[in-house]
């Protein structure tokens, strides 16, 4: 590729809601500059992990270069990097952003602004990020583009009423809004002559040339043969190759210069060398200071991961090895199960990110794993003065060992139409908010701002949320730190007997609840045996809630016809198949749906 | 010479009642005609192979056998008489159900050798009849058992059922006592089993159906009080009077050698288990493709090459026993007779001790309270017949 010229490069994104229509505008842009005929693309060109486009979000940031042929005349350089959409992965998106000068904002004419369009805002204005907004949807019946435009300038503060009036879907107003790229986002800076000076943003795992790293020039230039350095991690390498994006490919070029967004190749074995957020500077001419912003990832929730048959524990451990590959924020270390056997206790940036894991391993490494509960990390302080951070509910000292523990809490923004305020306050309390402020956005919606304690919310609160707003409210959160809190064990005893694998840290005044529900559904999910069993909940010792599973009076065959033997022994060997897919504690088989039955605890 | 037992299927049923997935529909006399021509050409074609046999016992189940005009059963058997050796006085019985025989009908059996009736009664309360859809009440049952009587049938088995829809404990026990007093020679009781896909299992919920505790009490019951009145429990759901137990029944447990004619009948022959087509279109397929069949066929050897090579797109799930399907057979369906399983005749048959093989599990149901050990048996305990699935399911082997 030759020089090109900074004026005529423009680096952005596009933010957005989930489902306000990020990633179809993302499609026409592409479609539009001709990089692919619209028979060519596969809906949704940039989330190309079959889970993203089930799930209609974005997980890992995607980048794509387009030439666009502008109204002036001119070629312009487009790096569109479109970044991942969940809470879970905030820090991946800042790093995108950072690598932005600009980002379109996506607001749907119908819905107006949302909690994740106030989160991605003001992320990207911390950025400096010269934000422009464009309506989407005008072409819904529902649609309003003027109040929206006015509740843009009146909530954000930025002008809106010029904002291109668009309909991805149909392709509606996308030339005016590859225009506005060019006017509005401001060509990059920086100078080719300095040291290198480049922003990761993301890297990913490839078996042939290890890891390509995503990464944005600031300052300098970088080609084949240039010796760098990670700054953080201090990992060295020499340039193999570098590129820049095509649709889906890599296209290999001489030379990234300050303003220019592509990728390069190090033969680099391991993505933990190449953190995102680090800098990358030449070894030899290296820069005074690394780009701002860097840190450490850490693991917010965790679960225990073991697989369904036991003999497969190797595969798991590759599984996760090569998964690990490509994903730094996933951490995972070896564990042992009473219940259970051998598995894994694995760490999460947040839910979703444990639900993707999980699918992953289910469905591209074919693995039937039995999932417990996911937990945050817990802050225990001995009596000792000693300060442990818990992970696995089993580890948990003795409670004459503990001084007192804290847990992670978050502060929340929940945006909600105002006639369900109530419901949605009414949830936040029950999931031990604390109620911080309520801010009217206009005469219908709200703000609510909570503090809310990570452990409630892992696992069913946006669900919760949904259900008791119709759908209506949106709800985003970041960690604000730990506070002390009344936590105890609570424990789950099959036929007298302990099951590690069920007990799980909750809040004292929730132990009962918790507990009497666990134990009405584990009853449903236990077949019956020869003998009763008790389910038992227990806190310290003592027994809060107990179920009985009934024993098992008759078990027969009908009626053998004419010697169809055949038949018998097929039933006999189902139900003989249907024990190995149990899991044995003391004298009782558990099936492996209870293990998981305990993440659905929340009230119909 | 081996024994063989021959079973013979008749599809057909003046109509299906609610609780029943068995193999069977009603049909036109044609239907029925054209079934029987094909019925008798199997029979026929099929006897090379069974020329080291002799048959001890003939079932003619269903569906309902006696649907068939009379006539048309008796030509069955002389098809059967004239192919095969039967031995002297082996057991041949014909299945009957209420309001479709005559004292003709049960005249003509007679004559054409047969000696044992299988009268399906059910229950003798009516209201308990109407509502799994029996054909008949108990008024034309009692008919058809003394024209089968006068006609001079003295081995008579009666089925009844025990947990139907609306049985109370009081209502079985009145069953009992009214079937007891007739005297018939042996009684099989069954409890009902919904199956799915039945209509009485998608209209379950309108019924009252007895507890397990009560299912549990029937049986009990059944047990006691026909023992008291001096039938054997010779297997799960099976009493007979002294001498009059079911040969052909037994052979499906022991394991002895039978051969299914018909839509889709079950045999075991030599270790070797297969089942014909459950359509009409593949049965008729299959019995008119025998015309290639050897005529040299001699025994169960050729039968085996036959059913690999010409007969093989016929046969459905044919299945060559091994070493360990058989030992899990020996078990599981020995378990069924009251008198177990022989531990040296394990021994004898497979050159293995049972204890050899499955010890573990012995132990572990034995110290369950599930099986006993009596003179060299191992066999069910009265809680193992409660729960015999999960028993006999742990004698599968991996």
């Amino acid at each position: 590729m030759e020089a090109v010229d900074q004026s005529r490069i423009r680096n952005f994104c596009i933010i957005a809601h989930i489902d306000h229509g990020k990633s179809t505008l993302a499609d026409r842009i592409i479609e539009k500059t001709g990089l692919l005929t619209s028979r060519e693309m596969q809906a949704q060109v940039l989330d190309n992990m079959d889970l993203e486009r089930e799930r209609g979000i974005t997980i890992k940031a995607q980048t794509v270069r387009i030439v666009y042929q502008a109204k002036d005349g001119n070629e312009y350089i487009f790096n569109l990097i479109d970044t991942p959409g969940h809470v879970d992965f905030n820090y991946e998106v800042s790093r995108s952003l950072a690598a932005c000068d600009g980002a379109i904002l996506v607001v749907d004419a119908a819905q107006g602004i949302e909690a994740q369009t106030l989160a991605n805002v003001y992320l990207a204005l911390d950025h400096d990020l010269d934000v422009f907004p464009v309506i989407n949807k005008i072409d819904l019946p529902s649609a309003e583009p003027e109040r929206v435009k006015n509740e843009i300038e009146d909530v954000i503060g930025i002008e809106a009423q010029d904002a291109p009036l668009i309909s991805a879907k149909n392709g509606i107003g996308i030339e005016e809004v590859l225009e506005a790229v060019v006017h509005k986002v401001p060509a990059p800076q920086g100078s080719p002559d300095k040291p290198l000076q480049a922003l990761i943003f993301d890297s990913v795992y490839d078996s042939y040339k290890g890891v390509i790293v995503f990464c944005r020039i600031k300052e300098g230039r970088v080609r084949k043969g240039t010796s760098i350095k990670m700054m953080a991690t201090g990992a060295t390498a020499e340039v193999v190759e570098v590129g820049y994006f095509g649709a889906g490919q890599f296209i290999p070029c001489e030379e990234l210069s300050a303003g220019m967004v592509g990728y390069l190749t190090a033969s680099i074995k391991n993505v933990k060398d190449t953190a995102v957020g680090d800098t990358v500077t030449d070894l030899d001419n290296p820069c005074a200071e690394p780009l701002p912003g860097y840190k450490k990832v850490n693991s917010m929730v965790y679960c225990g991961m073991y697989p369904a048959d036991g003999a497969k524990y190797p595969d798991l451990r590759d599984a996760l090895e090569k998964l690990k590959l490509n994903d730094a924020s996933l951490n995972y270390e070896p564990e042992t199960s009473i219940a259970l056997g051998f598995g894994f206790r694995c760490g999460f940036l947040g839910l979703l990110h444990l639900e993707i894991i999980q699918e992953r391993l289910e469905r591209e490494y074919n693995l039937d794993l039995v999932t417990t509960a996911p937990g945050v990390i817990y802050r225990v302080y001995k009596t000792s003065g000693e300060m442990i951070e818990l992970t696995n509910p089993s580890n948990l000292p003795d409670p004459s060992e503990i001084d007192y523990m804290e847990e992670p809490v978050v502060s929340a923004e929940i945006m909600v139409t105002t006639e369900f305020i109530g419901p949605i306050m009414q949830l936040c309390q029950e999931r031990r908010g604390r109620y911080i402020s309520t801010e009217y956005i206009e005469s219908t919606r709200a703000l609510l701002k909570y503090e809310l304690p990570l452990n409630e919310i892992i696992y069913d609160f946006f669900d919760a949320l949904k259900s008791r707003s119709r759908g209506y409210a949106s709800f985003d959160y970041e960690l604000k730190g730990y506070e002390q809190s009344k936590l105890v064990k609570l424990d789950i005893l099959i036929n007298h007997d302990e099951v590690d694998a069920l007990s799980f840290i909750v809040h004292a005044d929730s132990a009962y609840e918790r507990g009497r529900k666990m134990c009405e559904k584990l009853k449903d999910e236990i077949p019956r045996h020869l003998f009763e069993i008790p389910i038992q909940a227990a806190v310290g010792g003592k027994i809060i809630a107990r179920e009985t599973v009934k024993a098992m009076r008759k078990d027969v065959l009908a009626k053998c016809y004419g010697g169809d033997i055949t038949r018998k022994k097929k039933l006999l060997e189902k139900q003989k198949e249907g024990k190995k897919r149990m899991r044995q504690v003391g004298n009782v088989e558990i099936p492996q749906s209870a293990f998981m039955s305990v993440l659905k605890l929340d009230d119909k | 010479m081996r024994d063989l037992s021959i079973y013979i299927h008749i599809p057909f049923c003046a109509r299906k009642c609610l609780y029943c997935d068995f193999l069977s529909f009603s049909a036109s006399a044609a239907e029925i005609k054209s079934y029987v021509n094909l019925l008798l050409r199997e029979i026929k074609e099929q006897s090379v192979f069974y020329r080291d046999h002799r048959v001890i016992s003939v079932f003619l189940g269903g569906g309902t056998p006696s649907i068939l005009p009379a006539e048309a059963v008796g030509r069955i058997l002389e098809t059967v008489r004239e192919y095969y050796r039967m031995t002297e006085g082996a057991e041949i019985t014909v299945e009957c159900n209420p309001g479709t025989v005559t004292a003709e009908k049960f005249i003509d059996y007679i004559t054409c050798g047969i000696n044992r009736l299988s009268i399906g009664l059910q229950s003798t309360q009516d209201e308990e009849l109407e509502r799994i859809g029996r054909i008949h009440d108990y008024k034309t049952f009692l008919e058809t058992y003394r024209m089968a009587r006068a006609a001079g049938f003295q081995n008579i088995n009666i089925d009844l059922m025990a947990a139907l829809p609306g049985q109370s404990i009081a209502s079985y026990r009145e069953t009992l006592e009214r079937v007891t007093a007739l005297s018939p020679e042996h009684i099989s009781a069954y409890s009902l089993i919904l199956e799915e896909g039945t209509p009485l299992y998608d209209r379950k919920e309108q019924y009252c159906f007895p507890t397990e505790e009560e299912d549990r009490e029937m049986y009990q019951m059944t047990r006691e009080y026909l023992e008291e009145q001096g039938y054997h429990r010779y297997e799960i759901s099976n009493y007979a009077r002294e001498g009059y137990a079911c040969r052909h029944n037994q052979v499906y447990w022991q394991r002895g050698d039978y051969a299914g004619f018909g839509l889709g009948a079950s045999s075991m022959v030599c270790d070797v288990r297969w089942r014909i087509p459950e359509t009409m279109e593949e049965y008729r397929a299959y019995v008119e493709n025998m015309q290639e069949s050897p005529e040299a066929g001699r025994d169960c050897m050729d039968l085996a090459s036959w059913q690999k090579n010409g007969g093989k797109q016929g046969v459905k799930e044919r299945q060559v026993l091994g070493a360990k399907e058989q030992m899990e057979e020996y078990m599981f369906l020995g378990l069924r007779m009251m008198c177990g399983v022989n531990c040296r005749g394990f021994h004898d048959k497979f050159g293995q001790d049972m204890e050899a093989v499955y010890g573990a599990v012995l132990d572990k149901m034995m110290s369950q309270g599930l099986l006993l050990r009596e003179d060299g048996y191992i066999k069910l305990s009265d809680r193992g017949i409660d729960v015999s699935n999960y028993v006999m399911a742990g004698f599968l082997l991996d």
